[in-house]
């Protein structure tokens, strides 16, 4: 990704509910800007579910909620002057 | 139950997920297998409902048995789980019953093109006004991964662990030559085109045909040490190509071969009650009256 901008123009952020995801990994892999990463820590189930990692790239697609099996997170698009 | 209804009977409704208004909540989650395409599928379609703007209580929705006939009882919409393969039969009788209703059909490929095969053709000649989405996993998940119509040459299975020699069914050619007036095959991979597609068909009157390639990761994948779902859905990107209008009879699936993806037909056929209503208006001149219009 070492030709995209370090700071997307435009601002996202991504909400997880953690209880629910299984860890399949889809929204992790398929990000285009590659914000997303595993947690270190578990949920209930046993699953690693995802974080933001990087929220200054995150430009709130929602190419996450769209491929998630679970309905564990989306992405969203912040207005201006909001912090994520 | 609409988004009203269902907050006026107590229900808490989370408004952050946009897709959460269209799925019973108090059933989630699901029991579908982690890395499963199933599950995004049915994003897809609730974000198709979302963007058609149509009103819950008008769309039904109907599936067999399976794995994906789980997806009627995750809606938040009228819905109905048959028996195994006659979930177009009850989406038929639905229909005619209350021709107002868009009645979606959401099946597997076993249930819909093995124990319902006879249905779906009858249906699709007909043009009976209907939705039809079929998952198509390669395998009966549910029952312990046995081979499917869909499954590719080449493909170990439960029931074949040697390798299937069957000739697999290339389900858009079938629905193509039945009479179906929109034929589409998205993967899982391609989530927004799919959910277009759902939405098109949302729109479209008569028989319409969706295909969405989905992983199982739990048994097709497994057996035939394909990954996990990520695994295949990167098989998905790399190895499909976008023809929309593509003819239907050379899109049929290989094992882990190239897969042809688009819209292939939307075309305009009257639908079985249009064809009733005008014949019989031309039998019976001045004494019929016309059903459901």
């Amino acid at each position: 990704m070492s030709d995209k901008p370090a700071t997307a123009k435009v601002k996202g952020t991504v909400s997880v509910k953690p209880e629910v995801c299984k860890g399949c990994a889809y929204c992790i892999e398929f990000c285009p800007t590659k914000s997303l990463e595993f947690s270190q820590s578990f949920n209930r189930k046993g699953y690693h579910y995802p974080v933001l990692a990087r929220p200054e790239t995150c430009t709130g697609c929602d190419l996450c909620g769209v491929h998630c099996p679970d309905f564990a997170i989306f992405g969203r698009r912040l207005k201006p002057g909001e912090k994520a | 139950m609409s988004q009203e209804a269902l907050e006026g009977a107590g229900c808490a409704v989370e408004s952050d997920n946009p897709v959460l208004p269209f799925l019973r909540q108090d059933r989630l989650p699901h029991i579908w297998c982690p890395g499963c395409g199933i599950g995004t599928t049915v994003n897809c379609f609730a974000r198709a409902l979302q963007d058609s703007g149509m009103k819950l209580d008008d769309v039904a929705i109907v599936s067999g048995i399976g794995c994906t006939g789980r997806v009627a009882g995750y809606m938040n919409l009228d819905s109905f789980h048959t028996t195994h393969g006659r979930a177009i039969p009850f989406a038929t009788g639905l229909k005619l019953a209350n021709p107002k209703l868009k009645v979606v059909v959401y099946s597997g490929d076993g249930d819909l093109s093995a124990i319902g095969g006879n249905h779906f053709i009858h249906a699709a000649r007909r043009n009976m006004d209907l939705m039809v989405v079929c998952v198509t996993n390669h395998t009966y998940g549910m029952t312990g991964g046995q081979t499917a119509p869909t499954t590719p040459q080449g493909a170990t299975q439960t029931t074949m662990p040697y390798g299937n020699f069957e000739n697999p069914f290339n389900l858009p050619f079938l629905a193509d030559a039945c009479g179906a007036v929109y034929v589409a095959r998205w993967t899982v991979y391609h989530v927004r085109h799919l959910a277009r597609a759902m939405k098109e068909g949302l729109a479209k009157k008569g028989f319409s045909f969706i295909e969405a390639l989905a992983p199982c990761p739990t048994l097709y994948s497994r057996r035939n040490k394909l990954g996990d779902g990520v695994e295949q859905l990167k098989y998905y990107k790399a190895k499909s190509t976008i023809k929309n209008g593509a003819d239907t009879k050379d899109v049929g699936l290989t094992f882990q071969g190239d897969i042809i993806v688009g819209k292939f037909v939307d075309r305009e056929r009257p639908t079985w009650l249009d064809s009733m209503n005008g014949h019989l208006t031309k039998v019976f001149p001045g004494k019929f009256t016309p059903y459901g219009s």
